[in-house]
């Protein structure tokens, strides 16, 4: 491949649209061209400025509790409607539809979040820029979240333990900004998720919860007011493994 | 409400004003819910969610005034081409968001929104062309164009920065 042409698809490289067969070419051009590796480093750090700098509005709580409450009010209105048609059954469907929806709203919000926790781990992933801060440095990785967070964190340390870390970003998630940190152990790619836990946010209980989505293993705990998400294809063990080390890294 | 945080930063990159993008939100979901049998089982249902937004940002308020930006007009303003791998591009990735914002803010619509669909929202070429109804070739060539005028306007705010 020539200059000239590597210049012509940069844009398709910085945004994982090159097909296939040509990344391999492109990419030995680009080892050997400082220039053209030069042009596509500035076009990636361009690319992540704009994620980071668009990302810039967030719903307020009152509109997100407004618009939870008027679709949970036609769900349960649908609901209401397809099973207890005659008024004189309301007195006893009110009673067992409340109970009946806090329990499914509590099982399909669990799901729809760790649905959702599963998908940030798959595109951050598909992402060409998985990681806007890469570093195995934890005094390099936790201090690039200070003033991107409204909380602060503390990250294990990792001699012997097999896992590295990668780097991180800001992860957003339902109501706001979260550090998403990525390590790496063997060939497995794992994120850990950590948002500030505000009253009724996630519908967990206390506790560690284990799931699995999208063939993915998940599992969620609450520490210090923060909660915590692993996420990874890795075994069901070595998540735990993880989550052992953040949850003594807290404790420290 | 998977994808409600990401709609509503679109909806407000797009109107530029708060409650114009809480309306537009709702109105969209509103539209999602009512219309939810005519989404196809296996397509793309994010693009279906931004293509909603979108066709009713167009008959909003802000979309109308934003209609009324002519494109051919502001394209002589952003093909003019810029050099690449200059020491002032390489600033871009260390100004501030504010001015970066300030940037995008400064693009018309068309530009703006496929410049944050690619880079914000991470939507493949494919994608945007299903969300907004345009050919994958526009896409490109949008995003090229948008891109370049922000480089331009960036590299001038650097510019402008270092001589103050």
């Amino acid at each position: 491949m020539t200059c000239d042409e590597i210049r012509g698809k940069l844009a398709h490289y910085v945004d994982s649209e090159l097909p296939a067969g040509e990344l391999a070419d492109f990419e030995s051009h680009l080892r050997g061209c400082a220039t053209c590796a030069a042009e596509a480093l500035e076009m990636l750090q361009t690319k992540r400025a704009i994620r980071a700098a668009g990302t810039r509005y967030v719903p307020s709580p009152e509109f997100r509790l407004r618009m939870e409450q008027s679709i949970r009010s036609r769900s349960q209105r649908r609901w209401f409607d397809m099973r207890f048609p005659r008024l004189a059954l309301a007195g006893v469907a009110a009673v067992l539809l409340i109970a009946s929806v806090t329990v499914l709203l509590n099982r399909t919000g669990r799901e729809r979040e760790l649905t959702e926790i599963a998908d940030l781990h798959v595109t951050a992933l598909a992402s060409s820029n998985p990681v806007d801060v890469i570093s195995t440095d934890k005094h390099t990785v936790k201090p690039w979240f200070a003033g991107r967070l409204p909380f602060s964190f503390d990250l294990p340390e990792l001699q012997d333990s097999g896992f590295t870390l990668v780097g991180g970003r800001v992860a957003y998630f339902e109501r706001g900004s979260g550090a998403q940190l990525l390590f790496s152990l063997r060939k497995h790619q794992l994120s850990v998720f950590i948002f500030k836990e505000e009253p009724r946010e996630f519908p967990f209980h206390e506790g560690t919860l284990t799931a699995t989505r999208l063939a993915l293993q998940i599992e969620t705990w609450s520490e210090g007011g923060l909660r915590y998400f692993i996420v990874s294809d890795a075994p069901a063990s070595d998540v735990h493994a993880l989550s052992e080390l953040l949850r003594k890294a807290a404790h420290s | 409400m998977p994808l409600f945080a990401r709609l509503y930063n679109f909806a407000h990159w797009l109107t530029q004003d708060r409650s114009e993008a809480e309306e537009l939100v709702q109105e969209t979901c509103v539209k999602a819910l009512k219309g939810f049998g005519s989404f196809r089982q296996g397509t793309n249902f994010r693009a279906w969610m931004y293509r909603i937004l979108k066709n009713t940002f167009l008959t909003s308020r802000a979309g109308l005034k934003a209609a009324t930006i002519s494109l051919d007009d502001d394209e002589a303003a952003l093909v003019e081409p810029i050099a690449h791998g200059t020491p002032e591009s390489i600033l871009i990735s260390s100004l501030d968001q504010q001015t970066i914002q300030a940037a995008l803010d400064g693009l018309p619509v068309p530009y703006r929104e496929v410049i944050l669909l690619c880079d914000v929202d991470e939507m493949s070429y494919q994608e945007i062309a299903e969300t907004l109804a345009i050919p994958i070739g526009t896409v490109m060539s949008r995003l090229s164009r948008g891109r370049k005028a922000m480089r331009k306007w960036l590299n001038e705010a650097s510019t402008r920065r270092a001589f103050k």
